[in-house]
């Protein structure tokens, strides 16, 4: 049950059905039982453009805006106001006064004939609230709207999201991140299996509260580990300079058993230095260090064997191969120590298989199934595990618990727990402060492609880290 | 591993109904014919399917057959090479084009479909040039070169056939239990993925561009010592894209990663059965290439179907 003018947050861990529930109501699946109610009445919806009919928009997590048309042209897709009657020309002036009247809704400085691919990806969301809007929508489904957002954006979003609900729009917001649900909900409904697992009003809403009731069980709280104390030097980076981000060098050491935390906004050039070290990106110049040994790594090969490994922020399409089986991708970095002249040990590629799948408790059937049967959580753990039996030291994880569910995310922190103390040397990029703020030893920060600062474990804290993404002095 | 089956089946009942329709079809001399060509197509079709797995495409296979086939008897014969020697020829011939080929693709990344359709061009001009467009032919020397093709074992398996199964048996070996076969699939499918896992991806799609260019090479000497009349204009003319077509309804995909060589050995005899079928029907051989299309196209429409179907009902498991 829905009410005009509210925030429903709603939870649950992968698989516990949160996104097939929505596209029942989105008109995307159709439902075996069960009756809907708009307003009272039962309805059936059949289709996604009748959805739309009753005011029923629906945000994705994956935005489905095409890059190549103006903000005007994506909000008004398939609806575009016509002239000339008979010949239905495009009437552009109409529709860029209409987008106008929305954008200025949104509050957002924007141009109705701007391309959507010069857009950021926090600004496109907004222009998919606002294609929502265009359609007269009562009710607003989004679906992780915060996974790619920096911070700023996400504020910008609970604004305009509390604005929404002044106006009488009933917001559904489906999230991971409890902090936002506990900042944004009047009401947070958790799914658990399929289920209704339970209710909890304004009031009620804590963090402890949420996590039992997805989980069903009590999560081990994750605990501030012991930093330990090592001064060998095992990444080194000496005045690199990439290409695509500003001149100014780069240079940062990151030691043996410990973990590194990467802040910066969205396009603060993390990735992309991750990519350099990984031998992806091309550098102009500078050195990188592995074991205080120089390393040249100019492909992944390289880097791989000089113990580098990088877990890719979009697992999907750099992490996977999502039609390969869980075997043939976890063995894929590291066939050439199972074969014998060339050919393929499959007892062997088995064997690993199966001794990873359980180390990291990948949750398959069978390590023949392939991998996009896998809830995204449990994709992650497969791309970690390809790197594990490398033994890997230094590893580089970017966003590694992006769009993974409460149990997997604190089992990848178990996982990198585990890997510090056997002296890897771990850089994690993440735009989850909560995130970084629990895991990292230390905190680097970038900012538009220079690294503006450095903060130690004493010195972290939430502002601090802002203050240096934002490059405010 | 279903989806051969399922060309194979398909394969057997076209095979059945042309045999009762008419009965001379099943005779051994022309099963003999029809595993003969299967034998020829089907070297150049295993090599497509390399290129195809990677996502790639060759379109200058038809050509490169010509110029190799021209080339070959012309260096024999009017030349006076040894044969070793004009077969060492031939083959580095086939080698530096693969190699030319994989380099534009993947150092200048240039789109597979332009730089093959150039070499289309390019090796039917050679083959032109380098003859004076004259005929090229063994004449009545070269007996023991051209058992090579004419040969039959127990008299009755034409030896282009056995050389397909050998080669089909290599080739299989190479994708399914090597790890350069895992890499190509694996790469096929993601290539960012499979860079990003470690894999020289250049190297291995350079690989499968000298794989198909030397598999085109010696199946134009093949086709060359069985025709024994090679004329450099039209020699080897559509044999790309029957090479593709057998590759392609033997199950493997244009968008890479998928594909078995028994596979693609089915989806070739396919082809040549339907060819001959056409022959024995007393469907005007005028439509024979329209038969051919509509068969190719029925055959992917129904594997598509198949897989959405397959999808389908992945999803609703996933779902309950």
């Amino acid at each position: 049950m829905f009410h005009a003018g509210e925030v429903v947050a709603v939870i649950g861990e992968n698989g516990a059905g949160k996104s097939t529930l929505m596209r029942i109501i989105g008109g995307v699946y159709q439902p075996d039982a069960g009756e809907i109610r708009v307003d009272g009445e039962v309805v059936t919806i059949p289709s996604v453009a009748r959805a739309t009919d009753l005011g029923i928009a629906f945000i994705h997590q994956e935005l489905n805006l095409a890059s190549n048309l103006s903000v005007s042209a994506n909000i008004y897709l398939g609806r575009e106001p016509r002239k000339f009657k008979p010949l239905n020309f495009i009437d552009s002036q109409q529709m860029t006064t209409q987008t106008k009247e929305i954008l200025s809704q949104l509050s957002l400085d924007l141009s109705p004939n701007i391309l959507v691919e010069n857009l950021s990806i926090g600004q496109q969301q907004m222009v998919e609230i606002g294609k929502a809007l265009s359609q007269k929508a009562r009710l607003i489904i989004m679906d992780e709207p915060t996974s790619s957002l920096t911070q700023h954006e996400t504020n910008h979003l609970f604004e305009l999201i509390r604005t929404l609900k002044s106006s009488g729009v009933c917001i559904v917001y489906i999230s991971h991140r409890l902090a936002e649900v506990n900042q944004i909900a009047d009401r947070v409904l958790v799914l658990r299996d399929g289920k209704n697992s339970g209710e909890l009003a304004r009031e009620e809403v804590t963090h402890d509260q949420m996590v039992s009731l997805m989980v069903g069980r009590e999560l081990k709280q994750y605990q501030q580990r012991q930093i330990q104390q090592t001064c060998k030097p095992m990444l080194e980076i000496c005045d690199l300079v990439i290409s695509e981000l500003a001149t100014k060098p780069i240079n940062f050491t990151i030691y043996a058993g410990e973990v590194v935390g990467m802040f910066g906004l969205v396009g603060a050039g993390r990735t992309e230095l991750a990519e350099a070290i990984f031998g992806v990106r091309e550098t102009i110049s500078g050195t990188i260090k592995v074991d205080n040994q120089e390393a040249d790594l100019e492909t992944p090969r390289q880097a791989i064997e000089a113990g580098v490994a990088m877990v890719p922020e979009d697992r999907r399409v750099y992490g996977l191969i999502v039609e390969s089986s869980v075997c043939d991708n976890i063995t894929l970095p590291s066939l050439n120590c199972y074969q014998w002249a060339k050919f393929i040990r499959e007892k062997e590629t088995k064997r690993v298989t199966k001794q990873m799948v359980e180390d990291l408790n990948v949750r398959t059937t069978n390590i023949f199934n392939n991998v996009e049967t896998l809830s995204g959580g449990n994709q992650q753990k497969v791309v970690l595990a390809k790197w594990l039996s490398l033994a890997p030291r230094v590893l580089l994880l970017d966003e590694p618990t992006r769009g993974v569910d409460v149990m997997s995310k604190s089992e990848i922190y178990q996982l990198i727990e585990n890997m510090v103390s056997q002296e890897v040397a771990i850089l994690m990029i993440s735009s989850d402060l909560e995130e970084i703020l629990r895991i990292s030893d230390r905190v680097l920060v970038m900012h538009e492609g220079t690294l503006t600062g450095e903060l130690q474990r004493e010195e972290l804290s939430e502002e601090a880290i802002m203050k240096l993404a934002t490059g405010k002095q | 591993m279903k989806k051969t089956l399922g060309i194979f089946l398909l394969l057997t009942a076209i095979f059945l109904i042309t045999g009762i329709i008419e009965p001379r079809f099943m005779q051994s001399g022309n099963m003999i014919n029809m595993a003969r060509w299967t034998g020829l197509y089907g070297i150049l079709a295993i090599g497509a399917c390399f290129v195809i797995i990677t996502g790639g495409i060759d379109l200058s296979i038809g050509s490169l057959v010509g110029l190799t086939g021209a080339l070959f008897p012309l260096l024999l014969v009017r030349e006076g090479v040894p044969i070793v020697i004009g077969f060492v020829l031939v083959f580095t011939c086939a080698v530096t084009i693969g190699l030319i080929h994989g380099l534009l693709i993947t150092k200048l990344k240039l789109q597979p479909f332009i730089v093959t359709l150039c070499g289309l061009f390019i090796y039917r001009g050679i083959a032109r040039y380098i003859t004076g467009e004259i005929n090229q032919g063994f004449g009545n020397g070269f007996g023991g070169l051209r058992l090579l093709v004419k040969y039959r074992l127990f008299d009755k398996i034409p030896m282009p056939f056995i050389i397909l199964i050998g080669f089909g048996i290599v080739a299989a070996i190479f994708l399914n239990k090597t790890i350069y076969g895992r890499y190509l699939l694996a790469l096929g499918r993601n290539r960012d993925a499979a860079r990003f896992s470690g894999v020289n991806t250049d190297s291995m799609i350079i690989g499968a561009y000298i794989i198909c260019s030397v598999l085109a090479g010696f199946g134009g000497m093949l086709f060359a010592l069985d025709q024994n009349s090679v004329q450099p204009s039209t020699f080897g003319n559509f044999y790309e894209l029957y090479a593709i077509a057998g590759a392609v309804l033997g199950g493997c995909s244009l968008r890479g990663g998928e594909g078995t060589i028994s596979g693609v050995i089915f989806g070739t005899a396919m082809v040549e059965v339907i060819k001959n079928s056409v022959f024995f029907l007393n469907v005007p051989t005028e439509s024979e290439f329209t038969v051919i299309g509509f068969v190719i196209l029925i055959g992917v429409t129904f594997d598509e179907l198949i897989k959405r179907m397959a999808i389908g009902q992945k999803t609703r498991i996933v779902d309950t």
